[in-house]
């Protein structure tokens, strides 16, 4: 058997397309203007940051491009988001409902809130990862002043009812803050119909440079800045603009706008062929997550009896690389919050593998992972305690 | 992450198996933590004719069971007794730091079953 190069694990880290690279180059060492500054240089810099901002406008769907805040990252922008809207209301009411598999970003800012007197409620999500926005919606009271749910889960892959809970958040006049990173460049966005009033997005996770970020406000939101410094950004993000990153920021969004159903498509006939494969060929496997409202890249599943860390070394050896939610790939040592929030034991949880497809992977590359991993999840079965021993037969 | 040995011993693991009339056997860890190992002994003239291993782990879960299996066979009882955690992760030319308590197991593992030999010799008494 050759050895094939197959990396599958672009929620991890995407690389960086070469058109967005091309488009950034001359940011560097000819165009490297401060936009802030009055001569020809600034008004070069100022232009790429307007043009930047469209395109990131055109993909989520906003209808100004003052709309858009760069960041330097979804980390970023959802601190800005969560925080800023919580300090600034703060007067109005002290209550956010949030959900039990957002990013760990997320939960994190929810426990720093909940220490400084706001009140956090979780909603749980069902067996594949999904939000009832009806359930949700009974969480709210008059204290409620933000909604925050992820668009979609890049480890789990499950696609949220984002319209229904946008919907939900405007007719009880609340703030809907969406963290889109693994949702934006792969599926359709759009902030207008889905009555999103914040929207965290990330370069990388669109093929993007790394450290560059946006966040969408929409019009009149009242937030305030978590950072103090020179007013860049209408104020709520000071520091001199990145603008090479955010050019290719701006470059990845408008390729991600154009090439987004035909990529969908072709991917998620990928994804669906790896699934259904290792199904079928690997007893006790299961898919974790929705099995159709999903990413169009993601397949997330898991093997009884055996631990993630193993299959990704195992299979780093045959040269695939994936992901794993086991708690041994983790470095606070406990499992992925979005398996245990689907209902999954811990056991459970550490033997799950996390796929994430992107642009340079093909056919070959699916059946390449079809054709090594019943070999892998053999050979580490026969090595555990926990195999029943029928199975080794 | 992992030293060359380490990987070694993860992609080619020593003695994997189980003992059928094993003179002692030992398990410790928890599947909940992502590790459980069980170490099997054959006892002869007080050596350790043959030790086998099971593990359900990280790949330092494997490579230390694999090289605990290595380092006993062949020792006596008392030698084996004092082989510590830090002789395994040191004869894999080391562990990363995260790995150094949760998945360096096998020592135990294998004390623990030299414990259940001794008490099972000493049971038939």
């Amino acid at each position: 058997m050759k050895l094939r190069k197959v990396y599958m694990d672009h929620a991890a880290a995407m690389p960086v397309d070469l058109r967005v690279f091309e488009a950034m180059k001359p940011y560097f060492t000819g165009n490297y203007g401060n936009p802030s500054s009055s001569h020809s240089f600034g008004a070069s810099a100022r232009n790429a940051l307007m043009e930047s901002r469209e395109k990131v406008a055109r993909l989520v769907g906003a209808e100004k491009p003052e709309g858009i805040i760069f960041t330097s990252g979804g980390t970023e922008s959802n601190n800005l988001a969560i925080k800023g809207v919580a300090y600034r209301n703060e007067k109005k009411g002290n209550h956010i409902i949030t959900t039990t598999i957002e990013h760990i970003s997320v939960i994190n800012i929810c426990k720093r809130l909940q220490k400084q007197g706001f009140e956090i409620t979780y909603v749980p999500v069902d067996k594949q990862g999904m939000v009832d926005p009806e359930k949700l919606k009974d969480e709210i009271t008059d204290k409620t002043i933000l909604i925050s749910v992820m668009y979609a889960n890049g480890e789990i892959g499950t696609i949220q009812p984002i319209r229904e809970i946008g919907k939900i958040a405007q007719e009880n006049q609340i703030y809907f803050h969406v963290d889109a990173v693994a949702a934006a460049g792969k599926i359709p966005i759009n902030v207008k119909e889905e009555n999103i009033n914040l929207l965290s997005i990330s370069s990388n996770d669109m093929y993007g440079p790394k450290g560059i970020g946006a966040l969408y406000i929409k019009k009149g939101t009242r937030i305030q800045a978590v950072t103090q410094g020179g007013g860049q950004e209408r104020g709520l993000r000071s520091g001199t603009e990145n603008i090479p990153s955010i050019v290719g920021m701006g470059k990845a969004a408008e390729i991600g706008q154009e090439e987004m159903v035909a990529e969908g498509r072709r991917l998620s006939r990928l994804r669906d062929k790896l699934i259904k494969g290792v199904l079928e060929t690997i007893e006790r496997s299961y898919l974790n997550g929705h099995p159709t409202k999903r990413l169009p890249n993601n397949a997330n599943l898991r093997f009884s009896y055996i631990e993630g860390e193993s299959l990704i070394l195992g299979l780093d050896m045959l040269g695939i690389q994936v992901s794993s939610g086991s708690a041994c790939t983790s470095k606070t040592l406990e499992p992925s919050h979005a398996l245990l929030a689907i209902g999954l034991a811990h056991e459970e949880a550490h033997g799950s593998l996390v796929f994430t497809m992107g642009k340079q992977n093909s056919e070959e590359d699916v059946n390449y992972v079809l054709e090594v991993l019943p070999g892998v999840v053999k050979r580490l079965r026969a090595m555990s305690p926990l195999t029943p021993k029928e199975m080794l037969r | 992450m992992y030293s060359e040995k380490v990987m070694d011993h993860f992609m080619s693991p020593r003695n994997v198996g189980e003992i059928p009339d094993a003179d002692g056997v030992g398990t410790v860890g928890n599947p909940v933590c992502g590790d459980l190992m069980t170490v099997y002994i054959k006892v002869k003239d007080n050596r350790l004719a043959d030790v086998k291993f099971k593990t359900f782990g990280c790949g330092a879960a494997v490579a230390t069971s694999s090289m605990i299996t290595e380092l006993a066979k062949g020792k006596t009882i008392e030698e084996a007794l004092k082989i510590t955690r830090g002789d395994v992760a040191e004869s894999l030319g080391g562990l990363p730091p995260i790995k150094m308590h949760c998945s360096n197991l096998a020592a135990d593992a294998l004390h623990v079953a030299i414990k259940n030999y001794l008490e099972k010799k000493e049971a038939k008494k």
